[in-house]
């Protein structure tokens, strides 16, 4: 019992050996070495505290006075003007460290162009423009797309992971735990990096891309360590979502989306847009119309139609019953005599458009591309009046 | 030589054994705010130590010389204050021309520095334990290194903490609470190091 005491009263003890009071206690005021007075005279007292008071409070002001004109920073007002229109996400866009820093050099360097903030569109390019007196050139607009759609229930993993959560990690360990080393890898790098809340992980460890809040900033393309996310004009919405480049065989082993390089789609397509290079198709922008047509041929569902809702075609009362709409439909929808106004199997539409396009006098309505058609003649239609 | 064993013990008392941030507890609310990024915990201790330091000098003078021959002591908790809020406010005025880029990264942290309580604490000590202006000089600038210190191995610590599975109620300041009492613990280590 005694020695137990004891051992008690030792390991006590140890805490003592640096006297800690001492360096915890301030010493401060009155009764910690600083002297109390005897007697205090009010009169005085007052006095030189409302002098001290006053004097030190006049000399800080004149030196910050002195200060703020010496060093006063000459700004443009226009430059708070500008900076009032831009979006303020600090994505870095425009090229420049902070909105602040391109506001700055939209108004003084005549070879900065107005239109640089993207996340604050077109309205706000007008304006910045405006306002420098520059011409501002309308983008188009572009989203980013995830060019992957082997999410956790259509792909493989090689090993089983257990590091720090984010894809820049993962890549470090042999490129990443997906067995598609082009794949996405489904850690959330993009949906972290985004300033403007536009990417969320989906159940199956796939980015979902919000495309009213997206402002293809490109801060999701340059922190992808896959390169899966591609920043593309948004009307470009048929595109192969796959970026592989391993042999069909391989391809169909690790995920059941992949493209396989079969050519189907090279095959199907009437304008010519998709090429095969390398164990992978690309469709080319330039020639591609977005009819979808190769979505519904490819045999693993690898390219992916961004436009979710097609709506069908309606034939209007101008037809002139030239059948040539009749020949374009891939899939038979449209019936119709010569000479007599043709109609649209509404059951059998797949909303591609070609007919739109091919139509000589614009009597298709209702796709989601004869509206686009119909400005566009108009508008070719004027060049040519005013020309001749 | 005494005089320069004297100034480093200082120097090393107030950086280490008697870190500001870590065994004082003081200087909270700026340490959780700007550690969260390397880069504004950088700018920040830079900015604290050189506004610490001149802050000290000019307070130390003011009561040596215009205070204590006025008997107006009991004022010294207002005027420090007052010296500090003046020299944040120039501070502020003259970064912004000097060095913008910095001026812009702070934002926020520089106006805050005033609300820092450290800022405080190291004039009131130099009253309290009767330094010389020397003296006074060093400990503001051990408590500026101590709390560069204690802010560049909180933002190093942070941010790998973004990326680890914290649960979620823990996440963001509840972790950082805890990880700066670890931390704390640590540098009690350093006690005794100085005897006097």
């Amino acid at each position: 019992m005694y020695e137990v005491h004891k051992l008690v009263t030792d390991i006590l003890g140890l805490f003592q050996f640096a006297d800690i009071s001492q360096f915890l206690l301030p010493k401060v005021g009155v009764g910690a070495e600083i002297e109390a007075k005897e007697a205090i005279t009010m009169a005085p007292l007052i006095k030189y505290t409302l002098i001290f008071l006053a004097g030190m409070s006049t000399v800080f002001g004149f030196v910050l006075a002195f200060a703020a004109k010496k060093f006063a920073v000459k700004i443009d007002p226009r430059v708070e003007q500008v900076n009032d229109v831009l979006a303020h996400a600090h994505c870095g866009a425009c090229g420049y460290a902070g909105c602040e820093q391109y506001a700055e050099a939209v108004v003084k360097d005549p070879n900065v162009s107005p239109s640089l903030c993207i996340p604050a569109g077109e309205k706000a390019a007008l304006k910045v423009a405006e306002i420098t007196g520059k011409k501002a050139e309308i983008k188009e607009k572009e989203l980013a797309r995830v060019m992957c759609q082997g999410g956790s229930d259509k792909s493989q993993k090689k090993y089983a992971y257990e590091g720090v959560l984010d894809c820049r990690a993962a890549v470090l360990a042999g490129g990443g735990d997906k067995s598609c080393i082009y794949g996405c890898l489904g850690y959330g790098t993009c949906e972290s990096v985004c300033p403007f809340d536009a990417i969320k992980m989906g159940s199956d460890s796939l980015p979902i891309i919000d495309k009213d809040k997206c402002t293809a900033c490109r801060k999701c393309e340059a922190a992808c360590p896959k390169k899966v996310i591609e920043v593309l004009p948004a009307s470009k919405a048929v595109l192969v979502a796959c970026h592989s480049r391993d042999k069909g065989a391989d391809v169909r082993k690790f995920c059941k989306v992949g493209c396989i390089a079969c050519g189907m789609c090279v095959k199907v397509c009437p304008f010519d847009a998709p090429k095969v290079d390398k164990n992978l198709a690309k469709i080319d922008m330039d020639k591609c119309r977005v009819c979808g047509l190769c979505v519904t041929k490819c045999p693993t569902n690898a390219i992916e139609d961004f436009i979710t809702d097609r709506p069908k075609a309606t034939v209007l009362d101008n037809c002139i019953g030239c059948q040539i709409c009749l020949k374009a439909c891939p899939v038979d929808a449209i019936t119709g005599e010569n000479k007599k106004k043709h109609s649209v199997n509404q059951e059998k539409c797949i909303g591609c458009g070609i007919c739109a396009i091919k139509c000589p006098v614009q009597a298709i309505d209702g796709t989601f591309n004869a509206e686009q058609i119909r400005i566009a003649k108009q508008k070719a239609k004027k060049e040519k009046e005013a020309a001749a | 030589m005494n005089e320069f064993v004297k100034l480093f013990e200082l120097i090393i008392s107030a950086s280490l054994v008697n870190n500001f941030v870590f065994t004082w507890f003081l200087g909270l609310c700026i340490f959780f705010g700007v550690s969260k990024k390397m880069e504004t915990a950088l700018g920040m201790s830079v900015t604290f130590t050189a506004v610490m330091m001149i802050s000290a000098a000019i307070s130390w003078v003011v009561y040596k010389f215009i205070m204590v021959p006025l008997n107006i002591e009991f004022l010294m908790i207002i005027v420090f204050i007052g010296i500090v809020a003046g020299l944040v406010q120039g501070s502020d005025t003259i970064m912004r021309k000097v060095a913008p880029a910095l001026y812009y990264k702070l934002g926020i942290y520089l106006a805050l520095i005033s609300t820092n309580c450290i800022i405080l604490a190291v004039p009131l000590m130099n009253v309290g334990n009767k330094y010389t202006f020397i003296e006074s000089l060093a400990f503001a600038f051990g408590s500026g290194a101590g709390f560069s210190l204690a802010l560049i191995i909180m933002a190093s610590i942070r941010e790998k903490l973004e990326l680890a599975d914290v649960p979620k109620h823990f996440k963001g300041l509840p972790m950082a609470f805890i990880v700066t009492g670890m931390i704390a613990l640590a540098f009690t280590g350093f006690a005794g190091l100085i005897k006097h």
